[in-house]
């Protein structure tokens, strides 16, 4: 047992980013509910004009959820995880301190232009890449930002090893700044043109089938080195630190990271499988889709061995249900990717619900589980407060359980059916029916969405409520919690 | 050897970028040459088209709508020729969405119309009374930027040699010529038209945003 009293972390970088978690995993969702009801209560389209279209809000929706709550979280952890395990404070050094402030400040307000510009239709309309060049520009000093706040407290560390943590986080960093920049190369035809037509408009560098191959390329891993690499981050740190328990295999860690950072990014192809891009192409997508269950389910298998003979912590702690539910979650999404990658799956599956069906019970499931997990485990140590009700998380768990338990069968069964009427023939070979008899049948399952989608904003305002309360009522303490064997990072 | 990584980062940091680079290198840039090459006859579009191109862009039409189709009988029954590579040469950013909530769009010139568009764009329930789809009536209203679209077309025609201007193909001219022509366009999309207001606009020299729309949809063939 190490005792970490001779340091001060400094956690206000933290506590702002934990700040904007919270607002924007609100914001998000509440669109994501609205979009869901929309689909199946279409006069909700007409709430707020020409701006509340569903097809206007769903690129909000996915934009707030993944780079407004989840990169929040990310960096609201690792302002935390990051002085911890290097054992530096922030206050050590007055230039990461305000790089760590100017990194928040500037997001937030890049975050805030990029809503305004969404809302108002001026869109690249390339799915997670949909901000104009000047905000990618604003996107790249915020992203650089990051990388001197995460290199510099590297430079500064007193913990010469990197702890797993660390290598998720620096993966995250390296892997999003190469997609997103190749992604979204872009020229503003204002400047070509000499000055004609409005300014925030721009083509790609890339056409058609090219334009395709580099915007999955980094659709899948840009957001996957988001949803994955930088959640495992927080699992790696979190879960032994709340268990107390050691991480149960450095080795299984070591073949996981660089495994996963060896085949994700082959991945990306299966989002092209019976499109225009070449045959070998979406077949290397395909059988490397499948390759990745082994580094997915290596991390994930690592965790809930961590839990080897604590397993009584399930039903005394909801911080570990959490986390294992999520580590869960991450074993059905990454099973799941790789069946929908198959080739003869997949002409089933694309364009279907089924789609937004897996992307959701990996992100309800295992990133904003992990994400809400890691707030309420850094809470009381960053605001010296209790946590105000663990009966509320338990309340709120068993409600977004719930709902994610709807929301992927709804959308199976939604995707699958679609799938199968659209090539359905009768026995002359004629297709049965038309494409509006394939939408009418939907109505039930999106409805079923809609509510999953009520029920686990519900919950995520329970989280919000009492996280809130932790930080300014809930009662005061002079130590930090300790766990039965605190690990030493 | 990984022991030794941990504990320098900044050669752990290379090993990640070169384990991470590698597929991208791989998969990405033997093809790109091939890939970005037109089929025969394909012509760059107007600027009318690239105008509805954007309107197409700006309402997000891709959260619903593919345009691609996929070389499966029951695919090919329901749309038309499976799509091409070479078709989308001129395509950038492509926007082959990846969910039909509604159909594809990839030919949807070959068997809707002007009219049924217009009808459709206004109220989509009054042509397919199940649409879950909502109206777009500011398409209406709204005027299509004609400028930005010429200005996207010299982009393109000076950057990436889009073939604008050449024999038989599309003509793009001056900004005051593309203008033009852009309203004649127009006004030969509005003869098919009955709402008066976007009529009014047209002839005052004014594109709403439907008129463009419907350029680029018949445009997809």
């Amino acid at each position: 047992m190490q005792s970490n009293a001779a340091l001060e972390y400094d956690y206000s970088v933290a506590k702002l980013f934990t700040y904007t978690t919270i607002l924007f995993g609100i914001i998000g969702m509440l669109v994501g509910t609205l979009i869901a009801a929309q689909l199946a209560f279409p006069q909700l389209n007409y709430l707020i004009g020409e701006y509340g279209t569903f097809s206007r809000l769903r690129p909000l929706h996915t934009d707030v959820v993944v780079y407004g709550f989840m990169l929040s979280g990310i960096w609201a952890t690792f302002y935390y995880v990051g002085q911890r395990v290097l054992k530096v404070s922030m206050a050590e050094s007055k230039f990461l301190m305000f790089m760590g402030k100017f990194h928040f400040y500037l997001y937030f307000v890049g975050a805030l232009i990029a809503v305004v510009t969404l809302l108002l239709g001026i869109t690249t309309s390339k799915e997670y890449a949909e901000f104009e060049w000047p905000i990618d520009l604003v996107v790249v000093v915020i992203w650089v930002s990051w990388g001197i706040s995460l290199f510099g407290l590297i430079g500064i560390r007193r913990e010469k090893s990197l702890y797993i943590s660390m290598w998720y986080y620096i993966a995250a960093f390296l892997g999003v700044a190469m997609l997103y920049l190749f992604n979204n190369m872009e020229v503003p035809t204002y400047f070509v043109s000499g000055g004609i037509g409005s300014i925030m408009h721009s083509v790609s560098m890339y056409a058609g089938t090219n334009d395709a191959l580099v915007q999955w390329w980094f659709g899948h891993n840009a957001v996957g080195f988001v949803f994955t690499v930088a959640i495992i981050a927080m699992i790696y740190y979190f879960l032994p630190k709340e268990s107390g328990q050691a991480v149960y295999s450095y080795k299984l860690s070591l073949l996981s990271f660089w495994g996963l950072m060896f085949v994700y990014l082959w991945a990306g192809g299966h989002h092209l499988i019976w499109s225009t891009v070449p045959d070998w192409m979406q077949t290397m997508g395909s059988v490397f889709s499948v390759v990745l269950i082994l580094p997915s389910w290596g991390s994930a298998i690592n965790m809930l061995l961590t839990m080897k003979g604590e397993w009584n912590q399930l039903t005394e702690n909801p911080l570990i249900k959490l986390m294992v539910l999520a580590s869960t979650f991450y074993m059905l999404s990454t099973i799941e990717g790789p069946i929908q990658s198959i080739k003869s799956v997949n002409a089933i599956a694309h364009f279907t619900d089924w789609i937004p069906g897996h992307v959701h019970d990996g992100v309800l499931g295992w990133v904003v589980f992990m994400i809400m997990a890691a707030l309420f485990h850094m809470a009381p140590r960053m605001f010296k407060r209790e946590i105000y009700s663990k009966k509320l998380i338990e309340i709120q768990f068993w409600i977004q359980t719930t709902a994610i338990v709807l929301y992927f069968t709804s959308m199976w069964i939604a995707g699958i059916t679609q799938g199968m009427m659209w090539r359905a023939v009768d026995e002359y070979g004629n297709l049965m029916y038309s494409f509006i008899d394939t939408v009418a049948i939907l109505h039930p399952y999106y409805v079923i969405r809609a509510v999953s989608g009520v029920l686990y904003l519900a919950g995520f305002l329970l989280f919000a409520y009492n996280m809130v309360k932790t930080m300014t009522s809930s009662k005061a303490i002079s130590e930090e919690p300790t766990n039965k064997t605190p690990m030493a990072a | 050897m990984f022991h030794w990584l941990e504990k320098n980062p900044f050669f752990f940091a290379v090993g990640v970028f070169l384990v991470i680079v590698f597929a991208g290198l791989i998969e990405i840039l033997p093809n790109f040459a091939e890939a970005s090459r037109p089929i025969a006859g394909l012509k760059p579009y107007t600027v009318l088209e690239l105008a509805g191109k954007e309107v197409y862009k700006k309402d997000n039409c891709i959260a619903c709508h593919s345009q691609l189709i996929r070389p499966f009988k029951s695919e090919t029954d329901r749309y038309g020729q499976y799509s091409l590579s070479g078709e989308y040469a001129y395509d950038r950013p492509f926007l082959w969405g990846s969910k039909r909530t509604g159909p594809d769009l990839h030919r949807v010139g070959n068997y809707r119309t002007t009219d049924w568009h217009e009808n459709h764009m206004w109220e989509p329930q009054s042509v397919v009374p199940q649409s879950i789809m909502p109206a777009y009536k500011h398409h209406f209203t709204n005027m299509a930027d004609i400028d930005t679209a010429y200005a996207e077309a010299v982009t393109v025609k000076k950057l990436f040699a889009t073939p604008y201007d050449a024999p038989n193909g599309t003509p793009l001219g001056t900004h005051e010529e593309a203008k033009a022509a852009a309203l004649e366009e127009a006004k030969a999309i509005t003869a098919n038209m009955k709402n008066q207001d976007v009529k009014d606009a047209v002839a005052n020299g004014q594109i709403p945003e439907i008129v463009a729309l419907i350029a680029y949809m018949n445009r997809l063939k």
